[in-house]
């Protein structure tokens, strides 16, 4: 065709990070921890409710839905959207506190300059995305962090889309808080949740978002207008385990109880193992996800084979994943473009996986530092 | 009874929709003007709002009506297609993501069949998007290639969801209708409404970016044949236009009628997005999956809004599905086959429901495919999904006295609705 084929909305976002890496760990005989999804199944009750729904009544086979501050890092689609609807993504960063020589960095340790934060917002300012527990840091925001983005929110008029994906992921007792349910909030909020995420079943592709019907009466409208329906079994199976987590709720035998209490314990497995290679993982308070700091690898590998102007974090997730069998995130593809050198020494580990996966993990780590 | 006919909220009554949000009595402080219009919608969502689906769904869940609107099956499915769905629920990785453009087991499984339509080899990766849907097919191919601006030609009467979704990109639709050749005293056919060459390409010009063609057609039933599509290529290839192909009811064609793809014309297929649906394939509209076909150049900015939007669809389906199609690719020459099955079983639905509205003095027009048929109520006053609905505000007068019945329907439900409709009758004798 002569003319330009493409509508113009799609400018600059058609590169696709998880595109790249999932080809890659495909391509490799590689332990994957790249990738945010368990590689053990659903709990059986959510199985059973899946096959509950898919074999019951044959009719759940039909028919049965400005200026955006983005907190870096990021989990990477939130500035393609923002680009896509024609917004402005204006970024903040979370940026770590020092620690003792010898200790291990926290995701609390990270945070936002409160200054900083305020002058990021406009009068043209419509929306900010909040992510907690966050992706990559694993950082879950205290009261404290959400009462100041929550009254700059309400100075400011701006409504708030926060992405509260691993609300149930939260370790040593940090308690995971939803900022719609602070003061003057509610009106203003959008909260986002997964089934996915919530119920270890990434493939059911089921998620949900909360808030005054005043602002999702047009998320319906978008809805009924790009995919209209979600599939009803899905649907049914989700709401199915929810009605089961409901009348167990806070007890020990609940998911929501049982399953970040197993995680918990792979996480600091991980962190153990990692440490064993000279990594530096940063103890995620929630979250699938830790990220490690890779500077000395940086100072003792400082050439590894890459693109002009590719950041070190990503030419080193593809030796890792070529030389050592071990695939893991760059943490600079949550990141804007200008502010990308200043995450390069880190890297992305995903520790909800099957026990088998992390001690192939160990094996792969321990010929690593025989290596070494 | 059926469903009672309300004023309609369709979407080409603009004016009615423009809402913005009075803050102040919602927030409970004090407020300024500003704060309204940070908190009113995108401007590319303004007046379309209104659903008449939304609207029929909530009316026909009265366990009273029988429900002859929205096009779903109330047959069952193929058993061999709910069974795969069990036995997939209970491997595991097929819970959890698969590739975002489409699962690979399916995708082949389309190529493979495709590949015999199209006679052409067709690259399972590059050149097919699985969605949610065909309506995310649709989705896709408008954002992905409509911009503010251009003009995309929609022929009345034309799917709903066409002229919002144009509207949703900033681009302007542009409407020619489907007219009737006189009938004396023949039965009325989907094949006797047509489209105007001359009155087609006038509509044509250089900002015309699409055109959207729906064969076999709803609400119509009609399959366009090969002149009909040969108008329509010829005038997309002057004007360098893309064809946007809905061909969701592509099995539905019934006695003496052949499915033709425009995509496989001379010169089409670069210029083409063939969009096709597993619940209209396989009686399983739930499952919301569907697909685009088309060349790569075309193909890869679908799947540019696919990784900005959901990015993947839901994996147990999508491998349910595969494996159903590979048990009727195998039988593709056999009766048993779904594909050849189901277009006979809804041919004598198709036929009963004709003699039905006839014996009542409705003058139905005989579909040559899909899942509904149309009749003339002129002579009553009644409804069921009104084609006006179809219609955009200039040509609705055209199509007002046309109700669309969906005949997939299981015999009881046909048994019902007959009673219903010689009841009528009777009462207005």
């Amino acid at each position: 065709m002569a003319k330009q084929l493409q509508a113009r909305r799609l400018d600059g976002i058609d590169h696709n990070p998880w595109v790249e890496f999932v080809k890659l760990a495909s391509e490799h005989d590689v332990v994957n921890l790249g990738q945010g999804f368990p590689d053990f199944p659903p709990p059986d009750f959510a199985v059973e409710a899946f096959q509950h729904a898919v074999s019951g009544d044959f009719m759940l086979n039909q028919y049965t839905k400005a200026f955006v501050i983005i907190i870096e890092p990021f989990f990477d689609c939130y500035e393609p959207m923002t680009v896509m609807a024609g917004g402005r993504p204006v970024f903040v960063p979370l940026k770590p506190g020092p620690i003792q020589n010898g200790e291990l960095g926290s995701s609390s340790n990270w945070q936002l300059d409160s200054m900083e934060l305020a002058s990021k917002f406009t009068s043209r300012t419509k929306a900010l995305v909040l992510n907690t527990p966050n992706n990559p840091l694993g950082k879950v925001f205290s009261r404290e962090e959400l009462e100041l983005v929550a009254s700059l929110c309400q100075q400011h008029d701006v409504v708030c889309i926060t992405d509260e994906v691993y609300q149930w992921m939260v370790y040593d007792g940090h308690p995971h808080i939803s900022i719609a349910s602070l003061p003057g909030m509610w009106e203003r909020t959008l909260t986002i949740g997964s089934a996915g995420k919530t119920f270890s079943a990434t493939g059911w592709k089921v998620g949900w978002v909360l808030g005054p019907d005043h602002i999702m009466k047009h998320l319906r409208t978008v809805h009924q207008n790009s995919i209209f329906h979600c599939p009803t079994q899905s649907q049914a199976a989700v709401a199915e385990s929810f009605e089961r987590e409901q009348l167990l709720f806070g007890q020990p035998s609940s998911y929501f109880v049982q399953f970040p209490q197993a995680m918990q314990r792979r996480r600091d497995r991980m962190v153990r193992s990692l440490q064993s290679v000279g990594l530096k993982p940063v103890v995620p308070q929630g979250s699938y996800f830790l990220i490690t700091d890779i500077s000395d690898f940086k100072r003792k590998m400082p050439d590894l084979p890459g693109a002009v102007d590719e950041p070190y974090d990503r030419r080193f997730v593809k030796w890792m994943i070529k030389n050592k069998g071990l695939v893991a995130i760059p943490v600079s593809i949550f990141c804007s473009v200008p502010h990308q050198k200043h995450f390069d020494h880190y890297i992305r580990f995903c520790f909800v996986k099957d026990e088998a996966t992390l001690q192939a993990m160990d094996e792969k780590l321990r010929k690593w530092k025989a290596e070494l | 009874m059926f469903l009672a006919q309300r004023s309609l909220c369709f979407p080409s009554g603009r004016a009615k929709f423009l809402k913005t949000i009075s803050s102040s009595k919602i927030l409970g402080f004090s407020a300024s003007a500003k704060m309204s219009l940070k908190f009113t919608n995108a401007k590319r969502i303004e007046g379309l709002d209104g659903n008449m689906w939304i609207e029929f769904t909530k009316l026909a869940a009265d366990p009273s009506v029988v429900n002859l609107g929205q096009g779903f099956p109330d047959i069952s499915p193929p058993t061999y297609v709910k069974e795969e769905l069990s036995k997939i629920s209970a491997i595991d990785s097929l819970n959890q993501y698969t590739r975002g453009f489409g699962h690979p087991s399916l995708v082949k499984a389309l190529s493979y069949l495709y590949e015999k339509l199209y006679q052409k080899q067709i690259d399972s990766n590059k050149e097919i998007l699985v969605t949610v849907g065909a309506y995310g097919s649709l989705f896709n191919t408008v954002q992905a290639l409509i911009d503010e601006g251009d003009e995309v030609i929609l022929i009345v009467p034309f799917y709903d969801c066409y002229e919002p979704m144009v509207r949703m990109a900033g681009a302007t639709p542009v409407f020619i209708p489907l007219r009737s050749k006189p009938v004396d005293g023949k039965r009325w056919s989907s094949s006797d409404w047509t489209l105007d060459p001359q009155e087609l390409e006038s509509k044509f010009n250089s900002k015309t970016k699409a055109i959207i063609l729906n064969t076999p057609h709803n609400p119509l039933g009609k399959v366009y044949n090969k002149e009909e599509l040969q108008v329509i290529a010829d005038l997309c290839i002057k004007y360098d236009t893309l064809c946007i192909s809905d061909e969701v009811y592509e099995w539905l064609v019934y006695s003496g009628n052949k499915h033709l793809k425009i995509a496989t014309f001379p010169g089409m297929w670069e210029r083409t997005i063939t969009i096709g649906s597993a619940g209209k394939t396989f009686s399983v509209t739930g499952w919301k999956l569907g697909w685009s076909i088309g060349p790569n150049h075309l193909i890869k900015h679908l799947q540019t809004v696919q990784q900005n939007t959901i990015y993947t669809c839901a994996t147990p389906l999508q491998e349910a599905l595969a494996q159903a199609f590979w048990i009727d690719i195998k039988r593709m020459d056999d009766p048993e086959c779904y594909f050849n099955s189901l277009p006979k079983e809804l041919e004598v639905k198709r036929d009963r429901m004709v003699h039905l509205l006839e014996s009542v003095g409705l003058k139905p027009i005989v579909p040559d495919g899909g899942y509904f048929i149309i009749a003339d109520v002129s002579l009553l006053k009644l409804s069921a999904i009104p084609v006006s609905a179809f219609c955009n505000s200039e040509t609705k007068s055209q199509f007002e006295k046309f109700v669309r019945f969906c005949f997939i329907k299981k015999d009881s439900t046909l048994d019902a609705a007959e009673e219903i409709i010689k009841a009528w009758s009777v009462q207005k004798s």
